[in-house]
């Protein structure tokens, strides 16, 4: 409750505070002093206090894991407001407002870790949707920018319309909107069909809503074409937290529910996983331009993810965790760098090694993490992920086919590396990346190493 | 009036709220469809409300207050159209102002 009040207040302090500042460095430290103070209070309610007592009405339920996932996005927040802060300043006239949408987002993420009902992950959902048309558009007269933020909006908008009819359904068969009630209570309501009818397919169409959220195939389209046409800085976040955020909200949900929709939902998911995988790595091969490479290999990276709607046992989510750790942190650097570079495209990369030693030794670490290559926290990630999966059994081919199309993933993720170190030439900055940028790239990359070598010190703060 | 008929009515509104997304081109008009199927939504939340209180009320001696979190829901569903409608419109006529239409065809430029 802490992070949800602060985040929504600190949203506001931030509009205000673009009123009065008149120096648009002002205003990011006044937003890392909020990610700070964010982190803070919700590490506090992680401990059991609660700096304003709020009677939810069970309407959110807090536990362990949902704050300590609040905690990896705040840090994750506040990490990428370290490394890109300049280049928000950058993107357009109203920094303060984009600065205030960012934690609007954070408000949604932190309703979307604790929803105990489907009136509140609807709310979650659209209060992290809504600022994220806004920032897709951030730059106006960029065409590919206004392109992208309309095409967003509409497929937001559109599946947010077929989740709503999924609740309502929901809402017929069952008689209320929590999300653990099984279908019993329509008895003797006049209802000419079964309930149970109704609740099928009101949680098939939350199902195909969610994954248009996440961007799972068959409703990825939307993906390549607004992560590629936002301004990159935007793209980082929407990519990292708010996608992982919306994963935990799926699994959240589905948690409980798979059980109704019983084997033919073992039938539906494989193929939605396998596809995804499929669709995600196979088509980054092909890309020329990094930006729209990483937008793919976000589906790819959905589609690991997504084995945690399979097991829905304690491994898979801690394997979600690590997961969205270890993607949200390699992601948000990887794009750092990228922002700053004038060139997208691979050749953009040539020669960086030479250049700048540890932006590039901090990028390869980010690529091999995002590989799933073993001592960095890429490897345990999809490691939990799999083994989840096997446990609960009877899906062995797609595990294989998971880990065949990892190793496909590793030939697009390599050619940035090979880029970087065995190409010659003199990468074009827009903004020189000085000291402290080296430095904090070179902190994600050892903290990423660290998760690699010791996946229980990232976990066990769940249980605590 | 039985509650099977809201069904029957809503899901055909909201089906033409969907094909209309999925076949006009002009974005206004796909915004407007998207509204009939959050509209589709309101009026299923509002039967279904009356159902499950009409249920709970037969044999109840006390009145009940069963389906009202469904009509809540409503004002929730209401709101949020309110805030889609206010940056949709803002988005459309940004992208009126650079290209001078608001037809989704013009929207090619990502594709390579």
């Amino acid at each position: 409750m802490n992070a949800i009040i602060f985040s929504a207040v600190w949203g506001v302090v931030m509009m205000f505070g673009g009123l009065i500042a008149k120096n648009k460095t002002t205003v990011t430290y006044l937003a890392i002093a909020g990610l700070l103070v964010l982190t803070g209070v919700n590490l506090l309610h992680s401990c059991g206090s609660w700096v304003i007592k709020v009677d939810t009405h069970e309407t959110l339920h807090f536990d362990s894991m949902g704050l300590y996932f609040n905690t990896i996005a705040f840090v994750s927040t506040l990490l990428y407001v370290l490394l890109s802060g300049k280049d928000i300043e950058r993107a357009g006239v109203h920094v303060a407002e984009y600065y205030a949408l960012i934690f609007f987002v954070l408000c949604g993420v932190s309703i979307l870790t604790s929803f105990n009902g489907l009136l509140m992950l609807f709310l979650g959902i659209e209060i992290m949707s809504i600022p994220l048309y806004i920032l897709t558009g951030a730059d106006k007269k960029n065409l590919k920018s206004n392109e992208a933020s309309l095409k967003y909006f509409l497929m937001g908008s559109f599946s947010t319309g077929i989740m709503l009819m999924g609740i309502a359904l929901i809402y017929g068969a069952t008689g209320n909107f929590g999300i653990n009630i099984g279908p019993n209570s329509a008895a003797g309501t006049g209802l000419g069909f079964r309930p149970s009818f109704l609740e099928v397919g009101g949680l098939l169409l939350l199902f195909v809503a969610m994954s248009f959220k996440v961007s799972a195939a068959p409703f990825h389209f939307w993906t390549p074409d607004v992560y590629d046409g936002a301004p990159s800085v935007f793209t980082s976040f929407m990519a990292t937290i708010v996608k992982s955020a919306g994963f935990y909200a799926f699994i959240k949900l589905m948690d409980v529910r798979t059980a109704i929709l019983g084997d033919s939902w073992l039938i539906v998911l494989p193929l939605v996983i396998f596809s995804t995988l499929l669709i995600g790595n196979i088509t980054a091969v092909f890309q020329q331009s990094v930006k729209r490479m990483l937008a793919y290999s976000s589906i790819a990276q959905a589609g690991f993810m997504l084995f945690a709607l399979y097991g829905t046992s304690v491994m898979s989510k801690e394997g979600l965790i690590l997961y969205a750790f270890s993607y949200s942190i390699a992601t948000i650097g990887l794009f750092a760098i990228l922002i700053r570079l004038k060139d997208y495209s691979l050749d953009g990369f040539n020669g960086l090694a030479a250049q700048h030693p540890m932006v590039a030794f901090s990028a390869a670490v980010f690529l091999l993490s995002l590989a799933g290559i073993p001592l960095t926290a890429g490897f345990f990630a999809k490691y939990y992920m799999l083994a989840a999966a096997v446990k609960a059994g009877g899906i062995l081919w797609l595990v294989i086919a998971a880990v065949l199309l990892a190793a496909v993933s590793v030939y697009y993720y390599f050619r940035v590396i090979q880029s970087m170190y065995f190409k010659t030439g003199t990468p074009e900055w827009t903004s020189p990346a000085g000291k402290s940028f080296a430095w904090t790239l070179l902190l994600l990359a050892a903290l990423l190493i660290y998760a690699g070598l010791f996946p229980t010190a990232v976990l066990k703060f769940i249980y605590f | 009036m039985p509650v099977n008929y809201y069904i029957y009515f809503c899901l055909a509104l909201f089906s033409i709220g969907v094909v209309g997304v999925l076949t006009r081109r002009n974005a206004i008009i796909i915004f407007m469809c998207i509204e009939l199927m959050l509209n589709a939504v309101n009026l299923l939340l509002v039967a279904f409300s009356k159902m499950h209180h009409g249920a709970a009320a037969a044999g109840a001696t006390v009145p009940s207050t069963v389906g009202a979190d469904g009509q809540i829901f409503v004002f929730f569903i209401m709101v949020v159209a309110a805030a889609e409608v206010s940056v949709g419109l803002a988005i459309i006529v940004m992208m009126y102002r650079n290209i001078h239409s608001v037809d989704v065809n013009f929207l090619n430029r990502l594709k390579n």
